[in-house]
């Protein structure tokens, strides 16, 4: 039981700094990404690929998320100064792109068979604790500083222009910044969280291979932002767990439900988040922790 | 220094909505374009500030030629707008809408924001009391921790303005500033215009309301279907005999 806690909060944790980049971006620049998976494959098969060559995991962790992030740079250039509709669709696109890349380049990343036997973290730390727990305080460390550097962004100045940009875009360009500098910032910031997460969620799952990182992955996220609370950091975390307890409460559902077949139940527990976030937008539109700080 | 437009050319299909637009605009006065609805006012004012790109024609401000840039590149320039519907940060409050307009902050930039901290702070000190001076002038404070979203109509128009003097700009184009505003809050409006021009700052201001523009300018430019019909000062633009027709019809009303 202790052992499927940890994992719970392991993915958990992963999950939330996905939820911190897209709520920076979305949240409060107004950015409407629908191809954050993209960026954490990316970070994913990044950590795996230099595991392999024998890089030691702290400056394969960097580059993973500073790959990420590079990767978000020439879609930020060419896309964001597209209206931003058209930019949830560029990228969506992006991850898909990225998807088919790791798919048919099987030289590099071995194709839908994947990459088996990533090395797991702190094996060698010979305490007599779980390394598990290691890799969860790890991650809790990365969050936290995530969360304290966002916030720091928030309540600066270039936290208001963002949020400026959110608002109105065109009054932000006719008072003489423009948007689209602070726009590609951001995108990379959240791709950079997106990077660390894939890295994580690789050494954690030994595991990687294209089809975890369909766009599903991406709208669960959403779904957490939205359920949490669009456009603040506690929104992330409250949304992140209360869609943990969603997917892995209704694993216990089966105890109850007898009669639906263990296939039957990976549908009916995506129903359920389904449901879960239908009836949020309905009784609780602002989210968990309600709507965003504003005087 | 002035803002030259020449030959300024927009079309939509075979519709000249901006027409060959000639007009000199000083940065020291108070400039005025009426003409009726569908004239081709605001389309003249988003092809000066480059929110659409022109046909043909130039723009140039002081020695600056603006043809082609981006619309924030023109702002910094010099030339500064406002919106037909004013379009504040609905969220953040006043005060912050104004602290955003600010040039060239430091803290803007995420390597500015954690290297130099204390550049940042001290900005920021500069920025509040600037902001501080522009809510009193413009009698916001009583406002200024709000939520911009709430504001009146006319609140808000004030408060574009206010962003407006934040960027420092030379020449402050004002589209419609007096629509849906109470006539308590146009004579304010009015006011606080004739002051900052007095302190140096040019406006050149699109307005329906005949009346309260025609006090204001010294000079007035008319447009009727895309085209400058007439310009002068305000007694003798409203004299003229094809202004009289655009308005009163003869010439007719485009949608």
């Amino acid at each position: 039981m202790e052992a499927y806690l940890i994992a719970i909060a392991i993915v958990s944790a992963v999950y939330v700094l996905l939820a911190l980049g897209l709520t920076l971006q979305y949240g409060m620049t107004g950015i409407i990404n629908f191809g954050h998976v993209g960026f954490f494959a990316v970070g994913a098969y990044a950590a795996a690929l230099l595991a392999e060559q024998g890089w030691h995991p702290l400056p394969a962790f960097l580059a993973a998320g500073v790959l990420a992030a590079a990767a978000a740079w020439p879609l930020g250039m060419v896309s964001l100064r597209l209206r931003e509709d058209y930019f949830a669709i560029v990228s969506l696109g992006f991850s898909e792109v990225v998807r088919l890349v790791v798919t048919s380049e099987k030289w590099l990343t071995k194709g839908v068979q994947g990459i088996p036997g990533i090395p797991k973290l702190f094996t060698g730390l010979g305490v007599g604790l779980p390394n598990s727990l290691a890799v969860l305080a790890v991650l809790l460390l990365v969050n936290g500083l995530a969360i304290y550097a966002m916030r720091r962004i928030v309540r600066s100045p270039f936290g208001r222009m963002i949020e400026a940009i959110r608002d109105n875009e065109d009054a932000v360009k006719a008072l003489g910044k423009d948007p689209a500098r602070f726009k590609v910032q951001v995108l990379m910031l959240g791709a950079l969280l997106a990077g660390f997460a894939g890295a994580f969620y690789a050494h954690y799952i030994g595991y990687i291979s294209p089809d975890q990182f369909v766009p599903l992955v991406t709208f669960q996220i959403w779904m957490a932002i939205i359920m949490g609370g669009v456009g603040r950091v506690s929104g992330a975390l409250a949304g992140t767990l209360i869609l943990m307890l969603f997917l892995e409460g209704s694993r216990f559902l089966r105890d109850v439900l007898p009669f639906i077949s263990e296939v039957e139940m990976a549908s009916v527990r995506l129903g359920i988040v389904g449901l879960a976030l239908i009836l949020f937008t309905l009784y609780r539109p602002g989210g968990i922790m309600g709507e965003a700080r504003r005087t | 220094m002035s803002l030259e437009i020449s030959n300024l050319t927009k079309a939509y299909g075979g519709l000249r909505v901006v027409d060959d637009v000639m007009i000199s605009v000083p940065t020291t006065g108070i400039t005025g374009i009426i003409g009726p609805n569908g004239a081709g006012k605001s389309t003249l004012f988003s092809l000066i500030t480059g929110f659409i790109e022109a046909d043909a024609g130039h723009v140039s401000l002081g020695s600056v030629a603006l043809d082609g840039l981006p619309p924030y590149r023109r702002a910094r320039a010099g030339m500064v707008r406002t919106f037909q519907v004013p379009r504040e940060y609905t969220h953040l409050s006043v005060r912050e809408n104004l602290a955003a307009a600010a040039p060239d902050q430091t803290g803007e930039s995420l390597a500015g924001l954690f290297l130099t901290p204390g550049k940042v702070r001290a900005e920021e000190k500069a920025v509040a009391e600037k902001v501080a001076a522009t809510l009193d002038f413009l009698r916001l404070t009583r406002v200024a921790d709000l939520a911009a979203g709430g504001l009146s109509g006319g609140q808000k128009k004030l408060l574009e303005l206010g962003r407006a003097l934040m960027t420092g700009a030379r020449l402050i184009l004002l589209d419609e500033p007096f629509a849906g505003v109470n006539p308590v809050l146009i004579e304010e409006l009015s006011a606080r215009i004739h002051e900052l021009n007095a302190r140096g700052t040019g406006f050149l201001i699109i307005e329906h309301d005949l009346g309260a523009l025609s006090r204001l300018v010294s000079a007035m430019h008319v447009m009727d279907r895309g085209r400058i019909i007439a310009s002068g000062t305000p007694s003798a633009v409203l004299s003229d005999t094809a202004v009289r027709e655009a308005y009163l019809g003869g010439g007719g009303k485009a949608a």
